[in-house]
């Protein structure tokens, strides 16, 4: 069985993010970006299979600073192939673009299945796995938070609101959007980090031009002036928590003890 | 042409998503502004009597068929896909859900329309139509105009509120056979599981600790716990809590979890992400603690601080316990 495993850096959301010159898309030079969270639970659920079931894993990334980390790590973490597009992707691009390029590369690989996140943070024009699925002629199904195989389908679990699980038979090969792995994606030291860097080959693929049509133009873009709304409130530690202790008491919150 | 603009309606076990009337009254500014029909489109098997909440609508197109009873990817995009090839609408709205991010990829393909994702409001400008979708976490709103002749749109919580959309009808019902084969899916539903017993119902509880990712690690829960139990109330959390198993999954709120609607909501370390923030429209009063100034959950929150929650929170939860009762 062979699981491939498309991963999409998107923006560290704990640093500033800043609008460019011409307004309409993010400020990406000093732009710090990160694995996608739902891309790591992908490479998790992709280890799990392995573990259960045997096969083979393969990353795959685009050329963005950040990128080796990524391959590296999953190397330490069991991963056994690792593939980097190199293009342009320093300006960015659209799902629809990643998507078309990584089928590319992925039809060649003929997977059994491709995981990949459900979502990014920053996806405006849909997602990266449908998208894929489409241009790899498979179906798609997401929302995924645990996959069992066996006689060449898959039995996906896929998440409703409020705690609902659907249990899909999905015939394989197909594409899957995880929303959560079964486990936790696993913690990985940085000695087997730094041993995969010596060990493990990452493979460059050149990827073309890029074709970024299907998505609406963004014509606008602009910072989310927070603190709109709340009451924010200053001052010690101690200042702090009487005066909320305050608006709590005011409102008759405070549970009457015992 | 029919030029409508299109929502298509999202059911779960023989009810309607509270999605589906945030789309249709984001699809009734869309309707109204361009002086077009706004039409429900709804899949099922014996499921027309759904179409009589759908009263926001001008029109409901019903599709009945067995493969349609539930929800399956292929099914419900073929058949989305045939009528819309068919009657050409100007707009289809989908949810940015579980179910509609499945489908509305493949039928923008399909039709060769753009797709516009997250959109929260629409408007319009200068006589043209616009999105505005929140991205990034809610930190940064991209907004522009919906492309015409045909455009895909999925339609996030919080811009519109379904309550004020839930009205009887609608004023006409067009029963219509599904135009594309739904034989050979390669998807179909086995069954479905209940969700897992929980030891209290967050969605009922009147004080509420919810811990984000700020909280850091495991070892630091104990905190929150600390300030629910000066409060009399419990913790839950948002998705990356519940996902590093820190929190068991009845606790989490949010999209894919509990809608809750307490009192009071202290919100710890949580960011306020959109699929966060759609769980607590209910809450009465939030109180947001996060050092990050630029932290979307301020927007949602009555009363918010920037200190950190390791200093605050020993504090806050002693003056908790000592405050006198009335």
């Amino acid at each position: 069985m062979h699981i491939v495993v498309p991963i999409k850096l998107a923006p560290d959301l704990v640093e500033d993010l800043e609008i460019d010159a011409g307004g309409a898309a993010l400020d990406r030079t000093f732009l710090r970006l990160i694995i996608n969270e739902f891309d790591d639970h992908a490479i998790e659920q992709a280890f799990l299979l392995k573990e259960r079931g045997g096969g083979q894993v393969t990353i795959v990334a685009p050329d963005l600073e950040g990128a080796d980390d990524v391959l590296y790590t999953a190397a330490a973490k069991g991963a056994d192939r690792l593939i980097k597009l190199i293009g342009d992707f320093s300006a960015g691009v659209n799902c629809h673009a990643l998507a078309r390029t990584l089928a590319k590369v992925i039809g060649d690989l003929h997977p059994d299945l491709v995981l990949t996140g459900v979502q990014a943070h920053d996806d405006l024009d849909g997602a990266v796995g449908p998208l894929l699925a489409e241009h790899l002629g498979m179906p798609y199904l997401g929302y995924v938070a645990g996959l069992t195989v066996s006689d060449g389908k898959c039995m996906a679990r896929k998440e409703y609101p409020g705690g609902l699980v659907a249990e899909m038979d999905v015939a394989l090969p197909a594409v899957f959007g995880i929303q959560a792995a079964e486990k936790p994606p696993r913690y990985v030291v940085t000695s087997l980090i730094t041993q995969a860097m010596k060990s493990a080959t990452i493979e460059e693929i050149e990827t073309g031009e890029f074709d970024s049509g299907g998505a609406a133009a963004v014509e606008r873009m602009s910072r989310l002036e927070a603190t709109t709304h709340a009451e924010m409130i200053e001052g010690s530690t101690d200042q702090v928590a009487d005066k909320l202790v305050a608006v709590l008491r005011e409102r008759g919150l405070l549970a009457p003890r015992g | 042409m029919s030029q409508d603009i299109w929502v298509v309606v999202e059911t779960l076990r023989g009810a309607v998503m509270d999605i589906t009337y945030t789309s249709l009254a984001a699809g009734r500014i869309l309707a109204d502004g361009l002086g077009i029909r706004l039409v429900a489109v709804l899949l099922g098997h014996n499921a027309e009597p759904l179409a009589g909440t759908l009263g926001t609508a001008d029109s409901v197109i019903y599709v009945d068929h067995a493969s349609l009873a539930d929800f399956t990817p292929e099914a419900y995009r073929r058949t989305i896909s045939g009528l819309a090839k068919e009657l050409a609408p100007r707009a289809i709205l989908f949810g940015h859900t579980s179910m509609g991010m499945d489908i509305a990829c493949g039928v923008s393909l399909d039709l060769n329309a753009p797709l516009i994702s997250s959109c929260e409001r629409v408007k319009l400008e200068d006589g043209r139509p616009w999105y505005s979708s929140p991205t990034c976490g809610g930190k940064i709103i991209a907004e522009g105009p919906i492309p015409d002749p045909v455009c895909v749109l999925t339609i996030v919580p919080g811009g519109y509120k379904p309550e004020a959309v839930r009205l009887p009808g609608p004023k006409e019902v067009v029963r219509m056979a599904p135009s594309a084969a739904l034989e050979g899916l390669r998807i179909t539903l086995k069954k479905y599981i209940e969700p897992q017993a929980a030891d209290v119902d967050i969605a009922k509880e009147p004080m509420l600790v919810a811990v984000g990712r700020g909280i850091q690690q495991a070892d630091n829960i104990a905190l929150a716990e600390a300030l629910a139990q000066a409060l009399g109330g419990v913790v839950c959390g948002s998705r990356p809590v519940v996902d590093q198993g820190w929190l068991p999954v009845p606790r989490l709120v949010g999209k894919s979890g509990v809608s809750v609607k307490p009192k009071c909501y202290v919100a710890l370390g949580v960011s306020g992400a959109p699929e966060h923030v759609e769980g607590i429209s209910g809450a009465e009063l939030i109180i947001a603690i996060n050092t990050d100034p630029r932290a979307p959950i301020f927007n949602v929150a009555h009363f918010g601080t920037l200190l950190s929650m390791f200093d605050l929170l020993p504090a806050l939860t002693e003056k908790i316990r000592q405050a006198p009762r009335p």
